[in-house]
């Protein structure tokens, strides 16, 4: 047995010991190799780490990595190179619990070092990649094979998920306990519901010998029918076929009963409406430990913005829902409802969405709007507080799937990310390190520029 | 009248009024005439393009663009390059290069007449684009309308049958309330699409309410869009409540049906050969307006070439990238 397959063999046996995981050292995820060691000092920032009740302004030393010291503005003494933040915001670095890196099979579309270049240019240290790729991963080879392209190749850590059907076919298990020995930190078919409530009850018992979470797409596939858009006003005026609201609350209603049932772990992926945060509200009522997630897309546009030219940047699923499902979906965030942002990052060829809206892909990308467009239109305006971005964007997602939880405190290692928040730009999608463009956010006036990202105590972004 | 015709809502009562004079004074005799052509559009090019089966449309505009001695070139899906994997835009980008001065096409996706329009110069006239619109059969129905009443203002209608697969329906919906008539849509539950209220419309679910109308406009039951879906009961339960026979229709009202017709289904036989229907005249009057579009389309926006700046972006950048003519 390789010392690598051994530590694999470690976090695996530990959870199944039902250790938790974030006490021990986290060997599952391909850690990125690229750059070395940081070695400085960021001086002038405003630091802001609201899990530690952290805000003040402030200097960071990172030396090898780690941050050694948390100095007063100023105080800070430079051992290498030195950024001047000029009051800019230091937060923890994010994490996304929901990125499409289409490899293997579309790498046109994305690999892993545009994909996490992206993620990076975006102020993430951490990525949770999707597991519905070309193969599917369902396997333990499968992913092995990517964790290790990940660490010759990626700029920010990147966390896998394993599939929970094989192929996504929703009929058998995928290789569930190879995968979490192999380093998986979820499971979802995610593209797709599980639509045989029987398998996911299965899913459920066999990710609970492992110890790992579930990610649910919540999707009745036959209510939502040929629908590209969601049902209502919007699509009756435009002759599009609706996707009713009831088609993601009918599933996740039968998906809550079936994970306290079998008292399993269970994140839910991109709620889009109103209905979904009553019954999320129920189900942890009754006791249920539930963790979920919205994007900056469902929080920030609506059915209406589809309207406009009928631009495929704006197709996908679950669809932009009403006004009054948006405003749920913020006050849910600002409440703590929803714990979790995720960009469900979903690249697309320009050739794919260059189409009439009917015949394009469902998907959006996100790594590298998700934070300005969010503080410009959620922070800034007053809707949503900017303490619970920044936990919805770190924090929290670290903790819902048991990733190393992003720290800005002496000793940790340095995960972070640095912000502009003055400077006005417009969302420009030719600038972006993603092979894709397709973006619904396209020209939108932004502040809350990421102008360095360190992961892992690497320089994985510096544009400052 | 603007660039395109790609929704009934790019054209104001003004400009509807305005195609309708034309057809009426201009073009409408002219079938009758031995010699049925005037030189209007002589030297244009019309391409019309077409990827959905159709009769009355493509033979209409076809017609309409010969009798105004334009130079028409019908695409049709089967024959072209389409089938050979070539994306609607490079098509488009294509036929572009021949410097057409009106596209003309029917799609089978919503949208697909305005996604054309960012990459051509040509005026884009949409002849169906899938379940979304159909303007030019709206302003045909509307031009048979004010021959048999004058002016509609007032005027109660009834739109009947298969409305949330119907094109023509939603064309409708909004070009007759714009026209000042009050629009009541006759179907079951399940072939209305959800919240179609809010565009205006009452909705009933029985024909009993077309007691209560002067106008009867009959749909097509697109029974091809049904596979697999369970819209009703059953086809013979449909019929025997919402196929519309003679005896349903009283002294005044006139029943249109925007063809082609399912006898039996949506229309009893007796219906569709009785004096009462409309059917051949909106057919007649189809030639007629689109005459009329086509010489409006040119007329209207031939301005000087620094004015007739294209509204988007993205066509300005196709725009730069090409060079056209206007």
């Amino acid at each position: 047995m390789s010392a690598s397959r051994f530590t694999f063999n470690v976090s695996w046996s530990l959870s199944l010991f039902n250790v938790k995981r974030e006490t021990i050292v986290f060997m599952g995820t391909a850690t990125q190799k690229k750059g070395t060691r940081a070695t400085l000092l960021i001086r002038g920032a405003r630091l802001f780490d609201p899990a530690r009740g952290l805000d003040r302004h402030g200097d960071v030393l990172i030396e090898k990595g780690r941050i050694s010291s948390l100095a007063p503005a100023g105080k800070g003494s430079a051992a290498g190179q030195v950024i001047e933040a000029g009051g800019m915001l230091l937060l923890p670095g994010f994490v996304d619990l929901h990125t499409h890196l289409r490899t293997p099979g579309r790498e046109d579309e994305e690999d892993i070092a545009s994909g996490t270049a992206a993620a990076a240019a975006g102020g993430y240290a951490s990525i949770c990649a999707m597991a519905n790729t070309d193969p599917v991963v369902d396997n333990a080879a499968v992913l092995s094979s990517l964790i290790e392209a990940a660490e010759a190749e990626a700029f920010v850590r990147v966390a896998f998920l394993g599939a929970i059907s094989r192929r996504l076919e929703g009929i058998h298990l995928s290789d569930m306990w190879d995968m979490a020995a192999a380093g998986a930190v979820a499971f979802s078919d995610d593209g797709r519901p599980v639509s045989d409530g029987g398998l996911l009850r299965s899913a459920f018992q066999a990710a609970k010998l492992v110890g790992l979470p579930l990610c649910l797409h919540c999707e009745d596939s036959d209510l939502a029918g040929q629908g590209v858009m969601n049902e209502g006003e919007v699509s009756a005026r435009l002759g599009l076929a609706g996707i009713p609201a009831t088609a993601e609350t009918a599933a996740l209603a039968r998906d809550l009963e079936i994970a306290a049932y079998e008292g399993g772990r269970v994140h839910i992926a991109h709620l889009s409406c109103a209905r979904s945060l009553e019954l999320l509200e129920a189900a942890r009522r009754a006791g249920a430990e539930v963790t979920c997630e919205a994007t900056p897309h469902h929080l920030l546009l609506t059915e209406n913005d589809v309207a406009g030219d009928l631009d495929a940047s704006f197709k996908m699923s679950p669809p932009l829902r009403t006004e009054s499902d948006r405003r749920a979906l913020v006050e849910a965030l600002a409440a703590g409802a929803i714990n979790c942002i995720a960009t469900d990052h979903a690249p697309h060829a320009v050739q794919e969405k260059e189409t009439p809206f009917e015949e394009a892909p469902f998907g959006v990308v996100g790594l590298e709007t998700a934070f300005p467009v969010l503080y410009s239109g959620l922070a800034e305006t007053g809707e949503a507080p900017l303490e619970k971005l920044v936990l919805a964007m770190s924090t929290s997602p670290a903790r819902a799937i048991g990733l190393p939880e992003p720290k800005i405190a002496v000793g940790e290692e340095a995960n972070l990310c640095l912000v502009d928040i003055k400077e006005e730009f417009e969302i420009d999608p030719e600038s972006f390190r993603s092979k894709s463009r397709n973006t619904p956010f396209a020209g939108r006036r932004v502040k809350g520029r990421v102008v360095l990202t360190v992961s892992g105590g690497r320089v994985a972004h510096n544009v400052i | 009248m603007n660039r395109h015709l790609l929704s009934i809502n790019d054209l104001s009562r003004a400009d509807i009024d305005s195609v309708l004079a034309t057809a009426r004074k201009d073009f409408l005799e002219l079938s009758q005439r031995d010699i049925k052509k005037v030189p209007t559009l002589r030297g244009r090019t019309i391409i019309d393009l077409f990827y959905e089966k159709s009769t009355r449309t493509s033979t209409s505009f076809e017609l309409a663009g010969k009798r105004l001695s334009a130079d028409v070139i019908n695409v049709k899906s089967g024959y072209s390059a389409a089938g050979k994997g070539e994306s609607l835009k490079d098509t488009v980008l294509t036929l572009n290069a021949y410097r057409p001065d009106i596209i003309v096409i029917r799609h089978p996706h919503v949208g697909a007449a305005a996604f054309i329009s960012r990459f051509t110069r040509a005026h884009v006239i949409s002849a169906g684009d899938g379940k979304g619109e159909h303007p030019t059969q709206c302003l045909l129905d509307i031009f048979s309308l004010t021959q048999a009443y004058g002016s509609l203002d007032g005027l109660k209608v009834a739109i009947v049958g298969d409305i949330l697969h119907s094109r023509v329906a939603r064309s409708n919906l909004l070009g007759f309330q714009k026209m000042g008539m009050e629009v009541t849509l006759i179907a079951p539950p399940a072939l209305l699409p959800r919240g179609v209220e809010a565009l205006g419309a009452d909705v009933s679910h029985s024909l009993a309410d077309l007691a209560n109308v002067d106008v009867i406009y009959l749909l097509r039951l697109q029974k091809e869009r049904h596979q697999g879906a369970n819209f009703m009961p059953s086809l013979r339960e449909y019929i025997d409540r919402y196929c519309v026979g003679r005896r349903h229709v009283r002294p005044g009202q006139r029943v249109l049906h925007p063809g082609p017709i399912n006898r039996g289904v949506e229309i009893e036989s007796g219906l569709a050969d009785s004096e009462e229907n409309m059917i051949l005249e909106q057919v007649e009057a189809g030639l007629a307006v689109r005459m009329a579009l086509l010489y409006r389309i040119i007329v209207d926006n031939a301005v000087p070439a620094a004015t007739s700046e294209l509204k988007d972006e993205k066509s300005q950048a196709a725009n730069e990238r090409f060079t056209f003519h206007v």
